[in-house]
């Protein structure tokens, strides 16, 4: 073979070869790519939305749940109410880090079953300190153990919230009734608020949540407890599609001591308000500033 | 500029072409010469791509499996990929180490170089930004931080600030750099009016994006690690430690493929900044773990965990010495006296001091600000397999882009390709 004849040869054999290696490479992004769903992509931020905007995208996510999970659920826009602001206290005298609480966070909000995910942590303290280094949250044994507390910490709504501050697409954001939700159709995932966030309240969804038909939860908030979509970060509402309808947390239902006590600071005459008023309360990290409507106290 | 070196080589009285026209014909060189070159380039270029495609390979991966993939977790939310954005946003801006004796202290020797630094401050802008699309959840939705069309949260969300100056810092360079080409290109004189202001502006600019940059960890309440008012200053100093590294050895590389001839003036300044950036650098670094160890107590666990270890835990722990040693070692190879004349011992300082910045601003800076966590739990970090090809990936498809932005820019940039000789 001559030369210029070798060399375009060759030139069409690299060729060949560079186009094969770039679509070899390619294919799992343009797999990506072709799952997207368009209407999902361009959906807007839950603020821009005309109630006939999401009613639509709330009967899409619920025939995806269908399609996806194999469950009927129904997943509804819950607002806050007029004159509702809620707070929580948590009596530490009384907790006996039993994790009651994070099991029913578990089930009630759909949470992931593989990586056993839920917005508490139950810290084992020290008595006699403050110091959560001092403290571990992977306790294994009978409870509660001699010489210790238990410290319940989830997201503490705080109402100078470092994470809605960072969040550079206005994802998450304070509701008028004190909760700091998420919009899961509208966070991109860059997961600055968990960095922000002094309490460890935010997870991040790695993976697409897996949830055994039988154990869905079908009461759904749009933001709260729908099933997640993979990529987007998420955190305690308070329980808000129970919450906002009167009814109380699955986290303080399931406490079996009566630590946990839940209402609305504008009631003269709720507990939380009673609590509030005859206890020395205090909240975590004070110096940050974060301003937190969870309280903790001591009995006695 | 008087001494414009290119001023006696080509001053052929321009054609006249109309300007749209002209500016196509430029483009098309510039890509002529972009896919043509000997087998070295040939060579070269096709490891690159080749790196590049399994990192977009492993991004696939992780775009359909979810970040899962990745060694992160809620503890340690941020890793591999967000150490390489912020080391990368100090490569870009320590390439301003250049322009500013080139303008500010009219540099003769450097003005002939500076494009370098501007063409290398555009490839690790594309750097840092593939950095922050791979570290995204749902890139799908990249759209919503666009001003104007997403929802932008300026000016309270200092990541929003950090996609302004980084875009902004990316179309200042390609301004000028493209530009001084075109110009070059017709044989034509810059004018001054077109590239000055910005030169300028870029200056006050790449000083911007690491202060920036260093304020999104800096600001945060619940990291006492990064909560600093040290971490911006720490940042600009070992930007401008790993930039001018990086820009001398690649003098050097530019010397050896013979597109640019030029004297010792340049590598000689960006020695001496250097030379007092690595003192500045462990001088701060030793302020830092006296005020942690000293003071003792809780806030000092991260720097405990990050040089001794904490609770059997030690991951991070060769990563900090091996950079505190490369730092020592290259500011002791800066000031011997016979690295002034032995450009291997110059790039010897330089690689140590490239790759101790690299793993002190990396595994050193953006991990231990996670570990121990909020509440005090220690998990551990250790890059995956695919964050590892994705982040070689990236810096593939960085070096693809400067070897480009090097071969076009410098063959206009001395009039060898011109309009003339198209």
């Amino acid at each position: 073979m001559s030369g210029p004849n070798r060399r375009v040869a060759l030139k069409v054999v690299g060729a060949t070869l560079g186009a094969g290696a770039f679509a070899y490479a390619g294919r799992p992004v343009a797999q990506w790519a072709a799952n997207l769903d368009l209407d999902e992509v361009l959906t807007r931020h839950y603020k821009e939305l005309t109630p006939e905007d999401l009613a639509q995208i709330l009967r899409r996510l619920e025939a995806e749940t269908q399609e996806t999970y194999g469950v009927d659920v129904r997943i509804e826009d819950i607002p806050p109410q007029d004159g509702v602001s809620f707070g929580y206290a948590l009596n530490l005298s009384l907790c006996i880090g039993c994790r009651k609480c994070v099991e029913a966070c578990h089930q009630e909000n759909n949470h992931d079953r593989r990586t056993n995910n839920s917005y508490i942590r139950v810290l084992e303290m020290e008595q006699g300190s403050f110091d959560m280094e001092k403290g571990t949250v992977d306790y294994d044994h009978t409870v509660p153990a001699p010489g210790k507390y238990y410290m319940p910490v989830q997201c503490q709504q705080c109402d100078d919230a470092p994470c809605v501050t960072v969040c550079p697409v206005e994802a998450t954001w304070k509701e008028k009734d004190g909760i700091v939700v998420v919009d899961y159709n509208w966070c991109i995932g860059c997961r600055y608020c968990e960095a922000a966030c002094p309490y460890h309240a935010r997870r991040f969804n790695w993976r697409a949540p897996e949830i055994p038909a039988d154990e869905i939860n079908p009461d759904q908030g749009y933001l709260s407890n729908r099933i997640r979509p993979q990529g987007v970060v998420e955190k305690c509402t308070f329980c808000l599609h129970r919450t906002r309808k009167g009814l109380l947390p699955a986290c303080l239902e399931a406490c079996p001591t009566g630590s946990r006590v839940f209402g609305t600071l504008l009631d003269p005459k709720s507990d939380i308000r009673w609590v509030l008023e005859h206890k020395r309360v205090y909240v975590l990290k004070e110096e940050l500033g974060t301003r937190p409507r969870f309280f903790y106290f001591f009995d006695k | 500029m008087a001494a414009d070196p290119t001023a006696a080589v080509t001053p052929p009285p321009p054609p006249s072409l109309p300007p749209a026209l002209s500016y196509l014909r430029f483009l098309r060189a510039a890509l002529v010469r972009s896919f043509s070159g000997s087998w070295r380039f040939y060579a070269w270029m096709t490891i690159l791509t080749a790196i590049a495609l399994v990192g977009l390979n492993a991004w696939g991966h992780q775009l359909n499996q979810g970040m899962q993939v990745t060694a992160l977790s809620d503890h340690v939310s941020w890793g591999l990929y967000i150490a390489n954005f912020t080391f990368g946003v100090g490569l870009a801006a320590g390439a301003v180490m250049m322009v500013i004796p080139a303008y500010l202290y009219d540099d003769h020797e450097m003005h002939d170089v500076v494009i370098i630094g501007e063409l290398l401050a555009i490839a690790a802008i594309v750097v840092c930004i593939g950095f922050i699309i791979v570290d995204m959840g749902r890139p799908d939705r990249l759209w919503h931080i666009i001003p104007g069309i997403g929802r932008f949260h300026w000016p309270v969300s200092m990541l929003t600030w950090d996609v302004l100056v980084l875009n902004g810092y990316l179309l200042i360079n390609l301004h000028i750099a493209g530009y001084l080409m075109y110009q070059r290109y017709l044989g034509k004189k810059p004018r001054k009016g077109w590239y000055l202001p910005f030169v300028f502006l870029s200056i006050g600019w790449a000083i911007s994006i690491h202060t920036v940059t260093a304020f999104l960890y800096q600001g945060l309440g619940g990291r006492p690690f990064w909560n600093s008012a040290l971490l911006a200053p720490r940042f600009l100093a070992t930007a401008f430690i790993s930039g001018p590294a990086f820009v001398i050895v690649l003098l050097h590389v530019v010397r050896w493929t013979g597109r640019l001839t030029f004297g010792d003036g340049p590598i000689r300044t960006l020695t001496s900044i250097m030379r007092v950036t690595v003192l500045l650098n462990l001088f701060m670094l030793g302020s830092e773990l006296f005020t942690a160890l000293y003071t003792g107590g809780s806030h000092a666990t991260a720097i405990e965990y990050l040089f001794f270890g904490s609770h059997g835990k030690h991951a991070l722990v060769p990563y900090m010495w091996t950079a505190v040693a490369l730092n020592v070692t290259s500011a002791v190879l800066l000031y011997l006296p016979r690295t002034r004349t032995d450009h291997r011992l110059l790039l010897a300082a330089c690689g140590a001091a490239f790759v101790g910045i690299y793993l002190e601003k990396g595994m050193g800076l953006i991990v231990p600000g996670f570990v121990p966590s909020t509440l005090h739990e220690l998990v551990e970090y250790t890059p995956s397999v695919t964050e590892w090809k994705v982040t070689a990936g990236i810096w593939a498809l960085g070096l693809l882009v400067l070897t480009v932005a090097l071969k076009v820019g410098l063959a206009m940039w001395t009039g060898r390709v011109n309009v003339r000789t198209d």
